[in-house]
């Protein structure tokens, strides 16, 4: 689950970031002291959650939730409980933390958030679209006209599923409307290679092989014998 | 009389002293300059933008464990939103004594 902090005072997201830092599903993005710096930064970027800041100089928590047309899930922090009526008339708002903020709590508010949908089953969505541009690092997938960044070396397989692909990362799985071919041009030749025509993998994450099949997280994917040299080639085999 | 206290940072850090430094110097930075904004405003008599500039200060209270503290930050606050500084020598004290302990640690 991708994130960014948004808050003006440099120790508080010093705090959201550590509180972050111990949960393994939570990567931070960035940390903005402003609103605007941080709508920048949107413009460009997905993220599943923003930890936000009601309290800012010129622009509120609330001004910034209004600019977004279609916001990530919320959490926002704040020295004030005077706001947890009007917070939760904002459907993207999912918990309401005040501070100083502890660890239990704030345990509590990622659960809240998973819970509301950021599990692998989430990401999983029938109306999903077409793969998108590509980087040396990641690839962008378009699911429920959402642009979701997906790093290449998470990812251990992908897998034809008639007119979708499934790609499958280390901690969620993306159903996109593609094509193996289509996303084989996209994917870095050094990490990937396709062993069967039904199948794609990332070489890196292979833990064994044996005869006509191979061993990738917990599949078992099968080798087309045609692919099988290939993949004996790329191996640093002693 | 209520000592501030770094059980919260402790807790927070735990044995990651390395985020416990971090954290320590942000506060030596950041405190002093949102103290120096909240007695500018007061000086101006800029009682809406002290009003805000005490509500930073209210979360650097909760940090150093000043729970009545942070009770008295919260109705001085308010106070301040209509233009009264009823409370102002309580929290300036607190403040002070805050401050003094951050610059300590």
């Amino acid at each position: 689950m991708n994130c960014i902090l948004i808050d003006d005072e440099a120790a508080a997201r010093a705090i959201i970031a550590h509180l972050c830092s111990q949960v393994e599903t939570i990567t931070v993005l960035e940390e903005f002291p402003n609103a605007i710096e941080a709508m920048k930064f949107l413009n460009k970027n997905m993220v599943d959650l923003i930890f936000l800041d009601i309290h800012m100089p010129d622009f509120t928590g609330f001004d910034f939730i209004e600019t977004l047309k279609n916001p990530p899930k919320i959490v926002l922090t704040t020295s004030d409980v005077n706001f947890a009526i009007e917070a939760f008339e904002y459907e993207c708002i999912v918990d309401y933390l005040v501070k100083p903020i502890g660890m239990p709590r704030f345990m509590k508010a990622i659960q809240k958030v998973e819970s509301s949908g950021f599990s692998s089953s989430k990401a999983i969505s029938e109306s999903s679209q077409t793969t998108s541009s590509s980087s040396e690092k990641e690839m962008y997938v378009n699911i429920d006209r959402r642009l979701i960044k997906i790093e290449f070396e998470k990812i251990y397989l992908i897998e034809a599923k008639g007119d979708y692909i499934l790609i499958k990362t280390e901690d969620k799985k993306y159903t996109v409307h593609s094509t193996l071919k289509k996303i084989e041009e996209k994917l870095p030749d050094s990490l990937f290679l396709k062993v069967h025509r039904s199948y794609i993998i990332n070489i890196k994450k292979i833990i064994d092989i044996e005869d006509n099949s191979v061993l990738i997280a917990r599949d078992v994917i099968p080798i087309s014998r045609s692919n099988r040299p290939e993949l004996m080639k790329r191996l640093n085999l002693l | 009389m209520e000592i501030p206290n770094t059980t919260y940072i402790d807790q927070l850090a735990g044995d990651d002293h390395v985020f416990k430094e971090k954290l320590i110097k942000i506060l030596k930075k950041e405190f002093p300059q949102e103290i120096l904004n909240y007695e500018n405003n007061i000086k101006a008599k800029a009682f809406i933008k002290a009003a805000k500039n005490v509500h930073k200060l209210k979360h650097k209270f909760g940090i150093l464990g000043l729970e009545k503290g942070y009770t008295i930050a919260i109705e001085y606050e308010e106070n301040l939103k209509i233009a009264s500084t009823q409370l102002q020598s309580e929290f300036d004290d607190i403040l002070q004594r805050a401050n003094t302990f951050v610059q300590s640690l």
